[in-house]
C-alpha cells in the first residue's frame, strides 16, 4: 500500500509540476541557442527585464522596513488598543483575499486620471496609473502581508521580556532593536524577503491592469510573456518564462534554506 | 530634556507614517471599490450584476475553482501524508518542489499549460485525437487552478501530521483496530481542520486566479470567460463601474471565506 501511494505521489508531481518545468527548459531551444538569444535581447525584452528589476528592488526594499515595523506595532504597541490590534492584524490579510485585477482596478479608480487624486498628481508633474509609480503601488499592495505575516508571530513567540530588560538598562529603541529583537526574527525576515522578491517577480494581473502593458514603456516581464502569447509568438514567450522560470527556482532554493535556518533560529 | 522630546517626536512621526501607509495603501482601495461600484446609484450596479455574461462568469468561476478545490483536497491530503510520514528517496526534493507553484510567475504557469497541452503538443493532438479539448476549454481552466493552489492543502496538514501525538494512534493499533480503522477515526480527524482552512484558501486563491487562467482559457464570453478576465475586459473597454460591481460580488465571497479561515484558526489555537 505504502508503495502505491509514494509512486501516486510521484505521478502527481511529475505531471504538475516536473514535466512542465523541464518543458519550458526544453522549449527556449525549440529554434535553437540563436532563438532564445534572440528572443531574450529583442529591445523589449531587455526593457522589461528591466522594469521587473526596478520594481522587484524598490517593492521588497519598502515593503520590508513597512512590514517589519507595522508587525512590530500590531504586537508590541501599547497606544493601539488590543480591539484595534486585532482589526488592524485581520486587515492585513485582505490583500491575499482581493484578485490581483481586482486589486489594479482599485488603484486605478484611486489614482486614475479622473480621480481627486490623480489630478493632484497630475498637477504636481507625476503620473501614477500607466506609469512607474502606479505599477509599484500595485505591486506593494500584493505583496503587503507576506512580511507582516512572516514577523508578527516570532515576535508573539519571542515575547516583550528581553526587550523590556534592555531599555530598563537603559538602552536606546535603535540599540534595542538591532541587538535584541533582530536576532530573533532575522530569518523570519528573510523568509519574508524572498516570498516577495517571488510574488513581485511574478506579479501580472495588478500590474497589467495598472501599467496599460505599453511598450518598451510600461511593459514587465510577465506582461510581455502575456503579449508574445496573445501574438502567438510562443518561442519568444518561452525564452522570457525560462528566465522568469530560472530565478523562480533560485528563490525556492532560497525558501528551503531560509525556512530551515527559521526553525532553528 | 532634548533627547526626550526628540524621541517623542521621532515616535510619533513614525507611528503616523506606518499607519499612513497601512490605510492608504490597504483600506482607501477597498473602501474605493465598494463606492466605485455604487457611484452611479443602485440601479446601475443592480444591472452590472445581473448581465447575464457578468454572472455566467461569476458562477463559472466559482463552478471551476470548486471542482479544483475538490481535485486538492485528494491530491493535497495524499501528497502531505506521504510526504511526512513515508521515508523515501527524493523525498525532501518533492518537499521544496511543493512550492514551486508559489514561486513561479502564474503566467509562466500559464504557458506550461499552453506549451505541454496546446494544439501543436503531443498530448494536446492525443486528446483531441480522442475527442477531448483541453486547451481554451474547461478542463484547461480547472488545471491552471489546480496547478497555482496546489501547495495550500499539503502546506496546511504538514504541522498537524507532524504533531500529531504518536500514542493515540499506537492505542487504536494495540486495540485490535484495522489501518483502514484507524485512519478514518484517529488520523483523518487530526488532519480536517488543515484540509478545510488549506481548502478555503486554495478556492479563494481559485477564484482570484488571473495570469494562468488568462493565456489558456480562450476567454469565450459566457463559455469559458471567468470572472477575472471578464472585469479585465470591463476595464479595457473603459466601464470601471460595471468592472468594480463584478469585483464586488468576488471580494464580498473572498472575504467571507477569508473570515471563515481565521475564525476556524482563532479556535483552533484557543483550544
Amino acid at each position: 500500500m505504502r508503495k502505491v501511494w509514494i509512486a501516486l505521489t510521484y505521478l502527481v508531481f511529475t505531471l504538475l509540476l516536473i514535466i512542465p518545468l523541464i518543458k519550458i527548459f526544453s522549449g527556449s531551444w525549440a529554434n535553437g541557442w540563436s532563438g532564445f538569444v534572440e528572443a531574450v535581447t529583442r529591445p523589449q525584452s531587455l526593457h522589461a527585464l528591466m522594469m521587473t528589476g526596478i520594481i522587484v528592488i524598490v517593492v521588497t526594499a519598502l515593503n520590508t522596513i513597512f512590514g517589519i515595523m507595522l508587525a512590530l506595532y500590531l504586537v508590541r504597541a501599547d497606544w493601539l488598543g488590543a480591539k484595534m490590534k486585532r482589526l488592524l492584524g485581520s486587515m492585513v490579510d485582505l490583500p491575499f483575499a482581493v484578485s490581483p485585477v481586482i486589486g489594479g482596478l482599485m488603484i486605478v479608480l484611486i489614482f486614475g486620471p479622473n480621480t481627486v487624486l490623480g489630478a493632484l498628481f497630475e498637477g504636481a508633474g507625476i503620473k501614477i496609473v500607466y506609469a512607474l509609480p502606479g505599477m509599484i503601488i500595485a505591486t506593494l499592495f500584493v505583496t503587503f502581508p507576506l512580511m507582516v505575516r512572516e514577523v508578527m508571530p516570532v515576535l508573539g513567540e519571542i515575547g516583550s521580556q528581553q526587550e523590556e530588560a534592555a531599555s530598563t538598562l537603559g538602552a536606546y529603541s535603535w540599540y534595542t532593536f538591532w541587538k535584541v529583537t533582530w536576532p530573533s526574527i532575522r530569518w523570519g525576515v528573510i523568509y519574508g524577503v524572498v516570498l516577495t522578491v517571488a510574488r513581485s517577480l511574478g506579479e501580472f494581473g495588478a500590474v497589467l491592469v495598472v501599467s496599460g502593458n505599453i511598450m518598451n514603456k510600461t511593459q514587465t516581464a510577465t506582461t510581455l510573456v502575456y503579449q508574445d502569447v496573445e501574438n502567438f509568438n510562443v518561442v519568444a514567450a518561452n525564452g522570457i518564462a525560462l528566465i522568469l522560470a530560472a530565478f523562480s527556482v533560485g528563490l525556492l532554493l532560497m525558501m528551503e534554506w531560509a525556512k530551515k535556518r527559521k526553525e532553528v533560529h | 530634556m532634548n533627547t526626550l522630546f526628540r524621541g517623542k517626536w521621532w515616535s510619533f512621526g513614525f507611528r503616523s507614517t506606518i499607519m499612513l501607509y497601512f490605510v492608504v495603501l490597504i483600506v482607501l482601495p477597498i473602501l474605493g471599490i465598494y463606492s466605485q461600484s455604487l457611484s452611479k446609484g443602485w440601479l446601475p450596479f443592480w444591472e452590472s450584476v445581473s448581465d447575464p455574461l457578468a454572472w455566467k462568469a461569476v458562477l463559472l468561476t466559482v463552478k471551476l475553482a470548486a471542482i479544483a478545490t475538490i481535485l486538492n483536497i485528494f491530491i493535497g491530503t495524499m501528497i502531505g501524508w506521504v510526504l511526512t510520514r513515508y521515508r523515501f528517496p527524493g523525498r525532501s526534493l518533492l518537499n521544496s518542489l511543493v512550492d514551486l507553484p508559489f514561486a513561479l510567475p502564474t503566467a509562466v504557469g500559464g504557458l506550461m499549460i499552453l506549451l505541454l497541452l496546446g494544439p501543436n503538443s503531443l498530448a494536446g493532438e492525443l486528446l483531441s485525437g480522442i475527442g477531448i479539448e483541453v486547451v481554451y476549454h474547461e478542463p484547461a481552466i480547472v488545471i491552471a487552478m489546480l496547478f497555482v493552489t496546489f501547495p495550500f492543502v499539503i502546506r496546511a496538514i504538514q504541522p498537524l501530521l507532524e504533531e500529531m501525538d504518536k500514542s493515540e494512534e499506537e492505542a487504536s493499533y494495540t486495540m485490535g483496530a484495522s489501518h483502514a480503522r484507524t485512519f478514518i477515526s484517529v488520523i483523518f480527524p487530526t488532519m480536517l481542520p488543515g484540509i478545510l482552512s488549506g481548502a478555503m484558501l486554495a478556492f479563494s486563491r481559485g477564484i482570484a486566479e488571473f495570469g494562468a487562467v488568462a493565456l489558456v482559457a480562450g476567454n469565450i464570453p459566457g463559455k469559458t470567460l471567468i470572472a477575472s478576465v471578464y472585469i479585465f475586459g470591463e476595464i479595457e473597454s473603459d466601464n470601471p463601474q460595471g468592472a468594480a460591481a463584478v469585483s464586488v460580488m468576488l471580494l464580498t465571497l473572498s472575504f467571507a471565506i477569508l473570515w471563515t479561515v481565521s475564525l476556524l484558526q482563532a479556535r483552533r489555537t484557543a483550544k
